[in-house]
C-alpha cells in the first residue's frame, strides 16, 4: 500500500516520456534510491506491475542503483556511511555521534529505455 | 529500435509540489498548520482536546482513520469543528484528500491527525507548516532508534501520558539521546492527556512558531 503511489508516479512518468518520444513501449526503467528513502523496491515491483497492467509498461523491467545513507558526525564533521544499528562517528578518538543527512534519501527515475518495435 | 531517455525526476516531486502550494496558500490566508503524527491508542485526539482550547485563535481538525468518525464526533462535542477522512485501508493522508475536504477557512489552526502508523505519514507532505509527535511512556523508550524517520522530520514533541511514568520501564534519558541523534532541535515536552499538564507550553511554542503570538 505504501508504495502504490510511487509506483503509480514512476509508472506515470514513463507514460508521458514514451508518448513525448513516440515510442511502442519502455523497455526499462531504471531507479535510483537512497537506503534511507522509506521505500522498498521489492514491493514497488510488485506494485509497479499490478499498476502497469494494459499500458506500455506493461513488461517493463524496473532497475535500481542504491545509494549508502551518509550521516555526518556532530563532533568533528565527518560524512560517513551509516553502519547498521550504529550512529558512532568512525574517526578514532572522536566519539561523536551522526546526524541524518539527505544522501540516502534519493528516490528518483534516472532514465528509461525506450523501444519502437512496432507492437503499438 | 531502442532509445535510452535521461529523466532526472524525483518519484515524490509531485506530491511536495502540490503539498508545497496548499502550505503556501494557507499561509496566505493566515492558517498555521500542524500535522499530528503517533501511533494507534497514543491519546493525539485527547491532547488536541487539551491543547486548542490554550490557543488564541479558531481552530479547525481533520480527522484521519482506516474507519469510523469517533475522533471527530469527540471533537464536536468539544465545540470544536471537524470532520473525518477515513482511508479504508489506507496508511497514510495525502494533500488532495486535505485540500477536497478542508472548508472555507482563515486566520486560525488547522490540525490534521494523520493515520496512527510511524512509517508512512512520516514520508508524505500534506502541505503541513509543522510535524508534531505525540510518543508516549508506556510505549518503551526505544521508539527514536526503531522510528527513526518520524522523530526526524518531527518539529515539537509532546511525551504524553507523563503522569504513569512510575509505573512503567521508561528510561527518559535513553529515549532523549535517540531523539537528539536524529533530530538536534525539536523541543521534548512532557505533557498528561488525563490532567493538561504540560500543554500550556506546548501551546506557547506553537503559538510562538506560527508567529501569530505577535499579531
Amino acid at each position: 500500500m505504501h508504495e502504490f503511489p510511487a509506483a503509480a508516479r514512476i509508472l506515470e512518468i514513463a507514460l508521458e516520456k514514451a508518448q513525448e518520444n513516440g515510442a511502442d513501449r519502455a523497455t526499462e526503467i531504471h531507479l535510483v534510491m537512497g537506503d534511507r528513502c522509506g521505500y522498498l523496491f521489492e514491493s514497488l515491483k510488485l506494485c509497479f506491475e499490478a499498476a502497469a497492467m494494459g499500458t506500455a509498461c506493461e513488461k517493463t523491467e524496473l532497475t535500481v542503483e542504491r545509494i549508502p545513507a551518509q550521516l555526518q558526525c556532530d563532533r568533528c564533521g565527518t560524512r560517513f556511511v551509516k553502519k547498521p544499528f550504529s550512529f558512532d562517528c568512525p574517526k578514532e578518538g572522536c566519539g561523536g555521534s551522526g546526524i541524518p543527512t539527505d544522501t540516502g534519501r534519493e528516490f528518483y527515475v534516472k532514465y528509461i529505455e525506450l523501444s519502437n518495435d512496432g507492437s503499438k | 529500435m531502442s532509445t535510452k531517455v535521461d529523466i532526472y525526476e524525483n518519484v515524490l516531486n509531485q506530491n511536495e509540489r502540490l503539498a508545497g502550494e496548499f502550505n503556501q496558500k494557507l499561509s496566505g490566508d493566515g492558517v498555521f498548520f500542524i500535522n499530528i503524527l503517533w501511533s494507534p491508542g497514543a491519546g493525539k485526539t485527547t491532547c488536541l482536546l487539551n491543547l486548542i482550547p490554550l490557543l488564541p485563535q479558531q481552530s479547525f481538525v481533520i480527522e484521519g482513520d482506516i474507519e469510523s468518525d469517533i475522533d471527530t464526533v469527540k471533537m464536536r462535542d468539544s465545540g470544536i469543528p471537524a470532520v473525518q477522512i477515513n482511508t479504508e485501508g489506507a496508511c497514510h493522508l495525502e494533500t488532495p484528500q486535505i485540500t477536497s475536504i478542508l472548508p472555507e477557512f482563515k486566520e486560525g489552526f488547522l490540525f490534521v491527525e494523520n493515520i496512527g502508523n510511524l512509517v508512512c505519514p512520516a514520508e508524505f507532505l500534506i502541505g503541513e507548516h509543522i510535524k508534531l509527535l505525540i510518543p508516549t511512556v508506556v510505549e518503551g523508550s526505544d521508539k527514536p532508534y526503531k522510528y527513526p524517520l518520524a522523530f526526524e522530520k518531527a518539529d515539537l514533541i509532546l511525551l504524553n501520558k507523563i503522569d504513569l511514568l512510575p509505573y512503567v520501564d521508561f528510561d527518559i534519558d535513553y529515549f532523549s539521546a535517540g531523539v537528539r541523534r536524529l533530530n538536534p532541535d525539536a523541543p521534548i515536552l512532557q505533557v498528561c492527556g488525563k490532567t493538561g499538564q504540560g500543554f500550556r507550553e506546548a501551546a506557547e511554542w506553537i503559538l510562538e512558531r506560527s508567529g501569530k503570538k505577535y499579531l
